[in-house]
């Protein structure tokens, strides 16, 4: 056995089912193991390394298990460091192993050398470079250990060809030793602050749960309904909170921040008592810190010590795993008499509903809001970044954990095509829908020939308004209107180009056909399929609440006056 | 003195804020690019690190880290978190002066003739300071303590043409049975 053996072997045994990647030379050895090792993992190759972190990255916020992405050295690794940022900015366990030269060869400039290590450090949660063929099994079981606790994030192992090369002698089944990383500590809760928290919510009157992406990681989602429905308490969820408490429920207000429901940000703003379950008030939510919740007092669970207190004053920090915090604070409250406050979100529900014109034609809203119908929320929905990633999150109500996929914190473009086609492949019987723009599909749209070669239904919804449409919305309200490179002048014909990959492709240029043409690509089951949509150029995202503003100066609908430029976040 | 000598050190450098300033200290495993992570938490906050020590820990699986930093204090907390969270960071300690023993090491080069000498070893006795280097024309002084104390050395000997110092940055040590 040599060191590659050894390392498809030790992922074969921790269970990982897909290895995503791309070959090359520092890579050879490892690639040769995938046909000399008899395992039960799958090799799924991409046309780009990015491509393949956002398929391991959309498995893994599909099925909740991490998928590993192989690549080689040099650029094969620089080309994965976006999406390895993407998941650890979205706390995604994912496993990145990296070819390497050899290791007489680091520091002196050889072919397709890079720092992978120094260069990944600050997109990562761990990084190892290995040195000895022996140590790889080690090296591996840790990064798994590491990558799918506590917070989880990706874990990139760096292998030197010699290392992979030689022979190994070692032990394939070594004892992880980590003394600096003590995840278990996450499901002791210090009861001190569950009781601190329960005695808040006692006397709260107008108690608002905030679910984040954390209640979905630790599989929260029956405690949190009971803790909502025990509380009769509103529930608002993030963008990447989508699902694990449903949208379609009596109790849900939907998304809050920059471009949430109406409601919801005014829940926010009126609430006695916040209630964050796995949220870490990130700056699109919370606008202007200082004045986020300001009459409110704030209960914030969190698995990372390190998000209390980051951004938003606490009252009670609960520090731990959400569903094992959720489990002994359901012990402990009893049910609040919320009738007055419900009726008065119920209020601006109907005063400020989400809605979008029929007329003056075709809105990205509307066939967002006809796919949610038609499928009625039971699909894996991936977006893109930008107008129609906001519309997507406010029109398609998700019923259930792992069934939205986006990517929050890095807001990166390119991420819903291949996170969609990694979600198919965690969940094959399931309908798969990547919502993407024109802007962000083209990016990683090589990786139409991986699913179509996999014969993936994942139906490839194109918005397409010729435009980088966010940008040009924040040119119109906030730079006089001037246009300055969102023109996308010169995109291909959509449909064309998925027929010259053997792909299916659909177009909805009239409002009236879009129920009629999206059914059929419901129905299209032999592979992929691009519906391209024709969509208007001029519409913008509403609600909306500039950079940095308090959430009281939501704009509910276009400003009539020239708004001044947003100075906080972005 | 007509000798032109070349000079690493301005004569009276701006005096550090040190005193202001904040003493963590660390015990990390002893591997390659740990204080890489490190200086990442620090770099990316603003965070100006004004000493580092670092030292193989008894355990030699281990290192000792002593950091003087000077920055936001608001942000301290989130320093001392984010470095916690680091998988090569076992634990991540500020220590207060008044709950331990901080001390310095600096070798003081001073350029004096024959004649300046009396002054000179006068002023090292008083701070308990040693000569470790001495030539017809120049002496090497080594004083150790805490910082205040070699800062005081340094601005008493500035009467003399220094031509270098070099300190070793702090190293800390917390008091009684509190681990460090």
């Amino acid at each position: 056995m040599d060191g590659a053996q050894a390392i498809i072997t030790t992922l074969d045994k921790l269970g990982i089912e897909y290895i995503f990647g791309y070959s090359g030379g520092a890579a050879l050895p490892i690639f040769d193991a995938l046909e000399t090792v008899d395992s039960n993992i799958k090799f799924i190759l991409s046309r780009h390394e990015q491509g393949a972190c956002h398929m391991a990255d959309g498995y893994a916020r599909a099925t909740g298990k991490p998928a590993a992405v192989l690549v080689t050295s040099g650029p094969g690794a620089g080309n994965t460091i976006t999406g390895i940022m993407t998941a650890q900015m979205d706390s995604i366990p994912m496993l990145i192993i990296t070819g390497q030269q050899v290791t007489w060869m680091l520091g002196k400039d050889a072919f397709q050398e890079a720092d992978t290590f120094g260069i990944t450090i600050p997109v990562v949660k761990h990084n190892v470079l290995v040195r000895e063929t022996n140590a790889l099994p080690k090296a591996i079981k840790e990064a798994y250990h590491i990558a799918t606790t506590g917070r989880p994030g990706p874990v990139l192992i760096d292998v030197p060809k010699n290392v992979s090369q030689d022979p190994f002698t070692g032990d394939l089944d070594p004892e992880i030793d980590l003394p600096g990383y003590k995840p278990e500590i996450s499901f002791t809760i210090d009861s001190a602050s569950v009781d601190a928290a329960a005695e808040l919510i006692s006397h709260a009157k107008r108690p608002l749960i905030l679910a984040g992406h954390g209640a979905m990681i630790a599989g929260a989602e029956a405690e949190l309904m009971q803790l909502a429905t025990t509380l009769n308490c509103p529930v608002t969820n993030t963008l990447l909170g989508k699902g694990v408490f449903p949208e379609a429920h009596d109790l849900a207000l939907g998304m809050l921040g920059m471009h949430g429901t109406a409601y919801a940000n005014k829940a926010v703003c009126e609430c006695d008592l916040l209630i964050n379950v796995g949220s870490r008030f990130d700056d699109r939510i919370i606008g202007q810190a200082d004045k986020f919740c300001s009459g409110a007092k704030i209960i914030h669970i969190d698995i990372d010590p390190s998000e209390i207190g980051k951004m938003i004053r606490t009252d009670v920090a609960i520090i731990g795993d959400a569903k094992v915090a959720l489990t002994q604070l359901n012990e402990k409250i009893a049910p609040l008499e919320t009738t007055d406050w419900l009726a008065t979100l119920d209020g601006y529900k109907k005063k400020f509903p989400l809605g979008y014109r029929k007329q003056g034609g075709l809105r990205m809203q509307q066939v967002l809001d006809e796919i949610y119908q038609l499928t009625g929320g039971d699909a894996v929905v991936t977006t893109d970044v930008g107008q129609h990633q906001m519309w997507a999150a406010q029109f398609y109500k998700t019923a259930a954990p792992f069934d939205w996929i986006s990517s929050g914190g890095a807001g990166t473009m390119g991420f819903g095509f291949p996170a969609a086609i990694g979600a198919q492949f965690g969940r094959p019987g399931k309908t798969v829908i990547a919502v993407v723009g024109d802007g962000g599909y083209q990016m990683t749209l090589c990786e139409l020939a991986t699913a179509a070669l996999h014969k993936l239904p994942v139906k490839i919804l194109v918005l397409n308004n010729h435009y980088l449409g966010m940008v040009r919305q924040w040119q119109e309200l906030f730079f006089d209107n001037r246009e300055s490179g969102v023109d996308l002048e010169g995109n291909p014909d959509f449909v064309k180009l998925a027929e010259a990959y053997g792909v299916k492709g659909f177009n909805i240029k009239r409002p009236a056909d879009v129920g009629k043409i999206l059914q059929k690509a419901l129905d299209y089951n032999d592979g992929p399929c691009v519906i391209n949509v024709e969509c208007i150029k001029t519409e913008n995202v509403f609600p909306m609440i500039p950079a940095g503003a308090t959430l009281e100066e939501m704009l509910i609908e276009p400003p009539k006056h020239k708004m001044a430029k947003p100075v906080g976040s972005t | 003195m007509s000798q032109t000598i070349v000079t690493t050190d301005t004569k009276l450098p701006p005096r550090p804020d040190i005193l202001g300033g904040h003493t963590l200290s660390m015990l990390v495993n002893n591997q390659p690019g740990v204080l890489m992570r490190i200086c990442q938490v620090f770099a990316r906050r603003a965070y100006n690190l004004d000493s580092v020590v670092v030292s193989k820990g008894r355990d030699p699986q281990f290192s000792r880290l002593t950091l003087g930093i000077s920055g936001d204090p608001a942000g301290l907390d989130q320093i001392i978190k984010q470095c916690t969270k680091l998988i090569d960071v076992i634990h991540c300690y500020e220590h207060q002066e008044a709950h331990s023993v901080t001390k310095e090491l600096t070798l003081i080069k001073i350029l004096c003739a024959p004649t300046e000498r009396a002054e000179i070893l006068q002023v090292l006795e008083h701070f308990n300071a040693k000569t470790v280097d001495l030539t017809e024309t120049s002496m090497v002084a080594m004083v150790s303590g805490d910082s205040d104390k070699v800062d005081a050395a340094v601005q008493l000997l500035s009467k003399f043409e220094i031509i270098e110092t070099v300190r070793t940055g702090k190293v800390v040590m917390a008091r009684g049975d509190t681990a460090t």
